[in-house]
């Protein structure tokens, strides 16, 4: 551990740029950011009912299957131990498919609407401040 | 019953008490050391709440599975599979699959569009003051709950280490556990919190990695062996390795298992010392990496809780468990002085070794809890609803750090109750008031467009208060032997765990409050929060 860097000092939380509510509505509305949303909701959502139902599942089957779940596959190994294994792994994997599923199709159109929506601010501040040197000059 | 066990457990800590405490004391100093350090970095809020959100993702997954991993884990998990055979195992696997929950739908959203606590979620879009009153009163509930877990499993392990039985020596010992979290957290905040998590999590990992070894070794690896020899010796046969030991007996105690279940699962994305650790990154993206790592982290540890439990069964024996701790919190201490050899040297320094763990474990637990309860106290209640938005940065983190003295304050007046009660048994409660009031207005807030304030404050509230009042009314409080008051008996409400009412509960009165609500839903902020937690526009 004392091998590890100190992380950066850490700065004044200096509130960032914020788009105006317009704009965030505006994009909300947007097919793009629609896009985004079905995106991750169409795989997030279903996903999430599925590890629920197969946990579910193997509560119910522990509470009211105890037969089923106390044979004994090999050794003093039942059912019940190999589906609670099997909920560690589709844990794994599902975190796995989940992580690799964001960064393949989430990230980069949200990278897309973020730049997008800042770029849109900074050319608003742009196009504000030479209009003010304008009227400095002017003064 | 045996006391020649009990002496011999004893004995064989005090010969070594000094031991023990050197190795408690290295870890004290080596964090205090930690704290001072980090808290000569805590200049802003953003430091103080959030670390200076400053952390890599792999840092902050080893933090958060040492904010996790708690006393529950680590004592009453080994405690509950030892006594219960398969039906403790569960606790390992809810509490496992509840990241998910936690992964696909809460941290990365939350962490583009928070700041400091859940409360600046759980109100964006909705009228500050009463969401935010509203968001840190069930922080501070949950977190109570959950530190009074944390005080019993103290309270335990000191008993069984130095030997001290009397009430005054165990309360000094809490004291002295509740000072050092202030300690940790008035200093280091979030930035010192996180290291000591940090140091705790790779102990921890080590401790059991070690345990998990030598149990294997004793069985050549052969785990069918292990539990063929820890169902023998449970005195309950075959039925030690299926469900139903503790849950199946009667239907009420089967509706009891499910209501645990949803506890545990649907509780991991409610709890606010938990989710706050995601404004510890700078990106959701080092959020969703942290989660990640956090998951095989946690995911490896509770693996080997089946070897601590179903070993602790088969080499120490449910007999002399129950004699230390009718809970069974103690099985994985006496698991490390039993395979180390009693009344030999190597079993005292084992103990020694993994009691230190769990105190680290208990602390570091504490501190994150702590931190979590007084950033809402100074930030939601304090900053927002008292000052109205007025206070400076500089109030707002000496609120927070007057907070922490008084929680630590209260943590220590309970932790002087509920020794007996299984420490996982009482974070699965803690688990289940985050889950009925906290989990539901997470997701109405960031995925349904309808959601009113109306709907918050009574899902909150209304979750809140179902889920405490029928732990109050449950067998946990009165009725029977092992309750927190076995003398008396209000207990109506049959269940232990009440999240089977209560979280849908929470869901239902949700989505009411909000068909029922006479204001409309405000459109500009659903726009603003909907887009800045999938895109991180402007995120902090």
């Amino acid at each position: 551990m004392a091998t590890e860097a100190p992380p950066p000092q850490g700065g004044t939380d200096t509130s960032p740029a914020q788009p105006t509510t317009e704009s965030f509505v505006e994009v909300q509305e947007s097919a793009e950011f629609g896009e985004l949303r079905r995106t991750y909701r169409s795989f997030a959502f279903p996903l999430t009912i599925a590890f629920i139902t197969w946990y579910l599942l193997y509560v119910l089957l522990s509470n009211y299957a105890g037969g089923f779940m106390g044979t004994k596959l090999f050794g003093n190994i039942n059912v019940a131990l190999v589906l609670g294994l099997g909920q560690f792994l589709t844990t794994f994997l599902i975190a796995w498919f989940y992580s690799r599923h964001a960064a393949d199709k989430l990230d980069p159109k949200a990278e897309a609407i973020k730049s997008g929506m800042e770029a849109r601010m900074e050319s608003g501040t742009e196009s504000g401040s030479p209009a003010e040197s304008r009227m400095e000059a002017g003064a | 019953m045996s006391p020649t066990i009990l002496f011999a457990a004893g004995s064989g800590a005090s010969e070594h008490r000094p031991l023990i405490i050197t190795l408690f004391a290295c870890f004290v100093v080596a964090t205090l050391f930690i704290t001072v350090w980090a808290g000569r970095q805590t200049k802003s809020a953003a430091d103080f709440y959030a670390g200076g959100r400053q952390f890599t993702g792999f840092q902050n997954g080893l933090a958060i599975s040492g904010d996790y991993m708690s006393a529950a884990s680590f004592l009453g998990i080994a405690g509950a599979i030892a006594l219960f055979g398969y039906d403790g195992f569960l606790y390992s696997i809810g509490f496992l699959v509840a990241w998910l929950v936690a992964l696909l739908l809460v941290a990365e959203p939350l962490r583009n569009s928070g700041r400091f606590t859940m409360g600046d979620v759980l109100a964006y879009r909705m009228r500050q003051r009463p969401v935010r009153t509203a968001a840190g009163t069930s922080t501070i509930v949950v977190s109570i709950f959950y530190l009074l877990a944390q005080m019993a499993g103290a309270g335990v392990l000191v008993s069984l280490l130095l030997g001290i039985t009397s009430d005054g020596g165990k309360i000094a010992i809490v004291a002295l556990v509740g000072l050092l979290m202030i300690v940790y957290v008035t200093i280091g905040g979030m930035k010192g919190t996180t290291w000591v998590q940090m140091v705790k999590a790779v102990l921890l990992i080590a401790g059991t990695l070690l345990i998990t070894f030598l149990v294997l070794l004793k069985f050549n690896f052969n785990v069918s062996d292990l539990l063929g020899k820890a169902a023998e010796n449970s005195g309950k046969g075959a039925a030690f390795l299926e469900p139903g030991l503790k849950y199946g007996l009667t239907p009420t105690s089967k509706l009891d298992f499910i209501s645990l279940g949803v506890a545990l699962v649907l509780g991991t994305a409610g709890l606010p010392h938990i989710l706050i650790r995601f404004y510890t990154v700078p990106t959701a993206k080092a959020a969703r990496k942290s989660v990640n790592w956090a998951i095989g982290i946690i995911g490896a540890f509770y693996l080997m809780t089946i070897a601590l439990g179903f070993g602790a069964a088969a080499i120490v024996g449910p007999a002399e468990i129950t004699a230390s701790n009718k809970a069974g919190n103690t099985a994985a201490p006496l698991l490390a002085l039993h395979i180390g050899g009693v009344d030999s040297a190597g079993g005292a320094i084992l103990l020694a070794v993994i009691s230190a763990v769990a105190f680290a474990t208990i602390l570091a637990v504490v501190a994150g809890l702590t931190l979590a309860s007084s950033s809402s106290f100074a930030h939601d209640i304090y900053a927002n609803v008292i000052r109205k938005g007025q206070a400076t940065e500089k109030e707002e983190v000496r609120a927070a750090r007057w907070a922490t003295v008084f929680i630590g304050i209260v943590s220590i007046a309970l932790g002087a109750m509920a020794r007996d009660l299984n420490v996982a048994g009482l974070v699965a409660l803690a688990f289940a008031v985050a889950a009925s009031a906290n989990l539901p207005t997470i997701l109405y807030s960031l995925f349904w467009k309808r959601f009113t304030t109306q709907g918050a404050l009574w899902s909150i509230y209304g979750g809140l208060i179902a889920s405490v009042t029928l732990v109050l009314f449950s067998p946990v409080v009165s009725s029977k032997p092992s309750s927190m008051f076995p003398d008396a008996d209000f207990a109506w409400f049959p269940l232990e765990n009440p999240g089977l009412i209560s979280i849908p509960l929470g869901f239902l009165l949700g989505w009411l409050g909000s068909l029922l609500s006479k204001e409309e839903p405000d459109k500009g902020k659903y726009a603003e929060l909907e887009v800045k937690s999938l895109t991180g526009v402007g995120a902090h």
